[in-house]
């Protein structure tokens, strides 16, 4: 950059450093007064980081030359260290769960606000950087071309873990706007409105610069998912504040108007942000490590149109039997159903690509992460249409199936091939051969499969249990159990998906000292498997 | 007439029709003739070799 513009972001930082202390001076509640600080402090460290970085020295032309891969190490960091504080939060809201009285009696330490917590730190933290990150990766590599607008990208990078800190914050404060994986207040929205449209404007321009003349498969994922989740968060977020330098707003939307514009979002949410995206991540992933192009490059269009013309139209069922229109739920039923088909489209083209390839799966346990991750999305879309059956959401809704559920396709489908994708980008990052040990790729593996396996299938029995002994009838009619009867039952089901949770957890911190032993030692602690064994025979 | 009642009549015929005419669209000219070998090139994007920094 040169060091009039650095020292007009430094400047605007500053202005912005302010501005957010004259809120602060003027805030009407605590959780408005903290987060202004916080923004004080972080726009006078990006200040203060700016001014440092002007230099008037002459400089050569020689980075711009290359790919920009450190804004990518920064986010390869980030997914790791969020996706460890995720998995974390998550064990102890398990465990808060089992044993209420890890609740300790505080607000702050509430499973009520851990909760979102835990579900912002996994989707938007983790999954979020995942995203990014690998966004700009996959981009440069498939267009040919320099990430564009660097500067803006590195605003992308710190201004969503500006907004992450922001919304943890938030909720351990005990602010929420009440949506469920929309929880951070209006101006906390705004940041990342801001943040988002950068966020497009970088990878688009990157696209319209491209050296390659057609746009990979990949790139549309992506593109449509970061599209669709402005449109959702923008649309969702409509709300009055009650003060401008207050935290509380009122939703713009009211009744049923406002629960269909939440599951509008929140299943989109679903769909563009944990689908759409992380298949961009499949489309250039898979075929890099099996060293195979996509089984079917058609197949992968039709894929990309199917999902984004089926996907947004599901939402209501999350709002079978309630005050919504008859003939809404039965639409988002039938599009849920519908998605039947471009799913498993989807992950038999990820699936068929390794063909010629099967015989890596014995030797590289990198490949073996993203082949289960994609097993784990067609079984994941293979349970949700089911769930979207109003009968067998009569029995599903409201019970820990829907968690079980949610967590076979986060952990299974994302956080795998999220995994995957980090064990592939760590060591051409940092400029390794290989990562450090495969064996710990190996044992992170099998403890993540383990993991999930006890979690799904605990609460598959815990679930259906539950929504059995809540529609119970005796023959006068009175119902059998009370509430807290069918809590007890749930009791041993809580601790055995808090072990899993923590194999989960525990191959995540094999992943992280993987990765570090990466980036710290120049040679591999352990030979890749499939040297090893080529050596052998 | 009521604007719900417009506006829902619009949708499930007009606007399903141009949906789904957009959709069928796409799905056939993804077929056409002749698609194949730009198809094979793009789906080989990826594995192509990483040009030279100097390349760029």
């Amino acid at each position: 950059m040169d060091p009039i513009s650095t020292l007009i972001y430094g400047g605007l930082a500053f202005v912005a450093a302010l501005c957010s202390m004259y809120a602060a001076s003027q805030a009407q509640d605590t959780v408005f007064y903290v987060h202004m600080l916080i923004l004080t402090l972080a726009f006078g460290l990006a200040a203060l980081a700016l001014v440092r970085q002007c230099s008037f020295q002459t400089v050569t032309n020689e980075p711009s030359s290359s790919y920009s891969d450190s804004i990518i190490r920064y986010g390869v960091i980030a997914t790791m260290m969020w996706g460890i504080v995720g998995f974390s939060v998550g064990l102890l809201i398990a465990l808060q769960l089992a044993f209420p009285s890890l609740n300790l009696d505080l607000p702050w330490t509430n499973f009520g606000r851990l909760r979102p917590l835990h579900t912002s730190a996994v989707v938007f933290a983790f999954g979020g950087n995942a995203l990014i990150a690998t966004s700009f990766y996959v981009a440069q590599r498939t267009c040919r071309v320099r990430l564009a607008l660097e500067p803006l990208a590195w605003f992308v990078f710190w201004g969503y873990q500006l907004f992450i800190v922001l919304a943890a914050t938030g909720y351990v404060m005990g602010s929420t706007q009440s949506k469920e994986y929309a929880e951070p207040e209006w101006y906390v929205d705004l940041w990342l409105t801001i943040v988002w449209v950068a966020y497009l404007l970088v990878f688009l321009v990157t696209l319209i610069r491209r050296k390659e003349p057609h746009i990979y498969v990949a790139n549309w994922f992506y593109l449509g998912f970061i599209i669709t989740i402005a449109m959702l968060h923008v649309v969702n977020g409509l709300a009055i504040p009650v003060s401008w330098f207050g935290s509380e707003s009122y939703s713009a939307f009211s009744g049923v108007q406002s629960a269909l514009i939440q599951w509008w979002y929140g299943h989109n949410a679903v769909g563009f942000f944990l689908t759409a995206g992380f298949l961009g991540m499949m489309y250039y992933f898979v075929p890099k490590q099996a060293n195979r192009p996509v089984y079917s490059y058609r197949l992968s269009i039709i894929h990309f149109w199917a999902v984004i013309f089926l996907y947004i139209w599901a939402g209501p069922h999350h709002l079978h039997y309630t005050a919504l229109p008859d003939w809404a739920q039965t639409l988002g039923m039938v599009f849920s159903i519908m998605l039947w088909m471009p799913s498993w489209g989807g992950m038999i083209n990820g699936l068929m690509s390794i063909s010629g390839a099967w015989d890596k799966l014995r030797t590289d346990p990198i490949l073996r992460m993203l082949v289960a991750a994609i097993a784990f999305y067609g079984m994941a879309t293979f349970e949700g249409p089911l769930m979207s059956i109003k009968a067998v959401n009569g029995l599903s809704h409201y019970t820990d199936w829907t968690i079980g559920h949610v967590h076979s396709g986060a952990l299974g489908w994302n956080a795998l091939i999220s995994f995957g994708a980090l064990y592939f980008l760590t060591p051409r990052l940092w400029g390794r051969e290989a990562m450090y040990s495969s064996k710990l790729i190996n044992w992170h593996f099998w403890l993540a499969m383990l993991g999930i396996v006890i979690y799904a299938s605990s609460m598959w029995v815990s679930g259906i249990t539950q929504g059995l002994m809540w529609r119970e009838y005796n023959d006068q009619g009175f119902l059998v159990y009370s509430f807290a009867e069918t809590v007890i039952v749930m009791h041993p089901f809580y601790v055995m998906r808090a072990v899993g949770g923590l194999m989960f957890l525990l191959g995540g911190f094999l992943m992280a000292y993987n990765i570090w032993r990466t980036i710290r030692d120049e040679r591999a602690y352990d030979q890749p498997v499939s040297q090893v064994i080529t050596v052998g025979a | 007439m009521e604007l719900y009642t417009l506006m829902r009549q619009f949708a499930d015929s007009w606007g399903l029709l141009y949906m789904m005419g957009i959709f069928i669209f796409v799905v056939l000219y993804t077929f056409r003739p002749g698609s194949k070998t730009y198809y094979d090139h793009a789906a080989s994007i990826p594995l192509e070799e990483d040009p030279k920094n100097d390349e760029l």
